[in-house]
């Protein structure tokens, strides 16, 4: 097992590749999904608040 | 499609094609610049700025590789096929330096025709295969790919 | 077909279709990259030069593969809106840019810590790392651009008259290793003839390939619903949308 991490002594290089790669592709799913998240609370809001108050 | 989409389509049209054209001209003219090394017979042909810090670049030639003595000083020619240039370097050699294999070489010609390198960086070529295989082929007598290191082992 | 178009192009039908859609290539994509990742790893042999580095092109190829696909597709946008005004193009483009931002930023990323102990240098300026550098500066160029004008549709035109002139550099980077000499090697894959590469390594390499299009397809979506939302918020469908959401 720790063999396979070893990567034949590139162990380094290659899982901070993979890292680097997961941490940019996650983030740029989770970022635009929160904020459109947010976007449709702040819209509801607004929205509710304009329908409550005559 | 409209008069006014028409015209807008040709305006990209006409953007892409001059802009393809002035890149083709421009890129033409550096073209010397862009190139990352130069290949021993350019070097022996003159090409090659003299007392200039330059790139040489082709395959380390088979039993050309030296140690000189204990301070990681190392001789080893670099070669075309057609042209040999001898090159001196002292430092680390990157993990894909053998004999046969691509490399790089930044530094500067002298007037002995010894080239002092200050860097040499391994070029790896695009085949990607299992050991066994590569040990197949050779085996075979077929030669498509640099070699496999030779007798070279660090 | 041309009926299917139109009904795309509305905002309300993207925007639903879109989160239908996401989910499953979300899925896809996971399922891919797991099945590439453990092909890659336990299944493909080392390298007969590289040994176990050579591993990293799972993720830089296809990341550099990316990175100009989405370049294309924004250029392809940014046309039809400077032809067509077309809404929907503009989205899609807006949406396209950080997503190829992040695959360039990733395969220079990846290509340095690949460089570094192969070639024996994290960096050099050849023609191949060079033109990709300026592709992440395109498309931050993009980014800036669009972020830079208040106003969304004259903005998006601005931007995509930026994605339009950029896209010569496509061809100069994919051509740069031929052309001109790089430190950088050639094509593996897209070889005239046989790709110079081992069946068990290939197959994991187009696996990743088709795990990130499928990542592309549900990161563009998110994004784009999400800049739809931004632009129509004061439109009846997104009011019915929100209030069905609340209800």
């Amino acid at each position: 097992m720790s063999e396979f991490f070893a990567m034949g002594g590139y162990g380094f290089y290659v899982w901070s590749s993979y890292a680097i790669t997961a941490v940019v592709l996650v983030l740029n799913i989770v970022k635009p999904w929160l904020a459109s998240r947010q976007t449709r609370r702040r819209l509801a809001s607004r929205l509710q608040a304009r329908g409550d108050t005559p | 499609m409209s008069p006014r989409q028409k015209r807008r389509l040709a305006g990209v049209l006409v953007v892409l094609i001059g802009l393809s054209a002035a890149s083709a001209l421009a890129l033409n003219a550096f073209r010397d610049n862009l190139m990352f090394f130069y290949s021993p017979t350019e070097v022996m042909e003159g090409k090659a700025p003299p007392d200039h810090l330059i790139r040489i670049g082709g395959l380390v030639a088979d039993n050309s590789f030296r140690e000189m003595g204990e301070d990681l000083t190392v001789r080893f020619v670099i070669t075309d096929t057609a042209e040999n240039v001898p090159v001196e370097y002292t430092g680390v050699l990157p993990d894909l330096f053998r004999e046969g294999q691509g490399v790089v070489a930044h530094g500067r010609l002298g007037s002995d025709g010894l080239f002092r390198a200050e860097r040499v960086l391994a070029k790896h070529d695009e085949n990607y295969m299992a050991p066994e295989v590569a040990e197949a082929l050779e085996a075979a007598g077929y030669t498509g790919h640099t070699g496999d290191g030779g007798d070279y082992d660090r | 077909m041309w009926l299917f178009f139109h009904k795309l192009a509305s905002p309300p039908y993207f925007y639903a279709l879109a989160g239908r859609l996401i989910p499953w290539f979300g899925s896809i994509c996971l399922l891919l990259t797991v099945v590439g990742l453990y092909l890659g790893f336990f299944v493909a042999p080392p390298d007969y030069q590289q040994g176990e580095a050579y591993r990293i092109i799972y993720v830089h190829a296809p990341s550099a593969w990316m990175s100009m696909f989405i370049y294309v597709v924004m250029a392809v946008c940014g046309a039809i809106v400077l032809i067509w005004r077309m809404k929907l193009a503009e989205v899609m483009a807006v949406a396209s840019a950080p997503i190829g931002a992040g695959f360039t930023f990733l395969s220079l990323a990846s290509g340095s810590l690949w460089g570094k102990p192969m070639w024996g240098a994290w960096w050099v300026w050849d023609a191949r790392l060079t033109s990709q550098l300026i592709l992440l500066f395109l498309y931050l160029g993009f980014m800036a651009l669009y972020s830079a004008i208040e106003d969304r549709r004259i903005a998006a035109r601005a931007a995509s008259l930026l994605a339009v002139v950029g896209v010569i550099n496509i061809p100069i980077i994919h051509f740069s290793v031929k052309w001109w000499n790089t430190l950088h090697q050639g094509p593996t894959v897209t070889r005239l003839d046989a790709p110079a590469i081992d069946l068990s390594m290939l197959i994991p390499l187009l696996l990743m390939f088709l795990a990130f299009k499928f990542y592309y397809a549900t990161a563009v979506l998110i994004r784009a619903r999400h800049e739809l939302l931004l632009r129509e918020r004061a439109t009846a469908w997104v009011r019915k949308l929100l209030e069905r959401a609340g209800a």
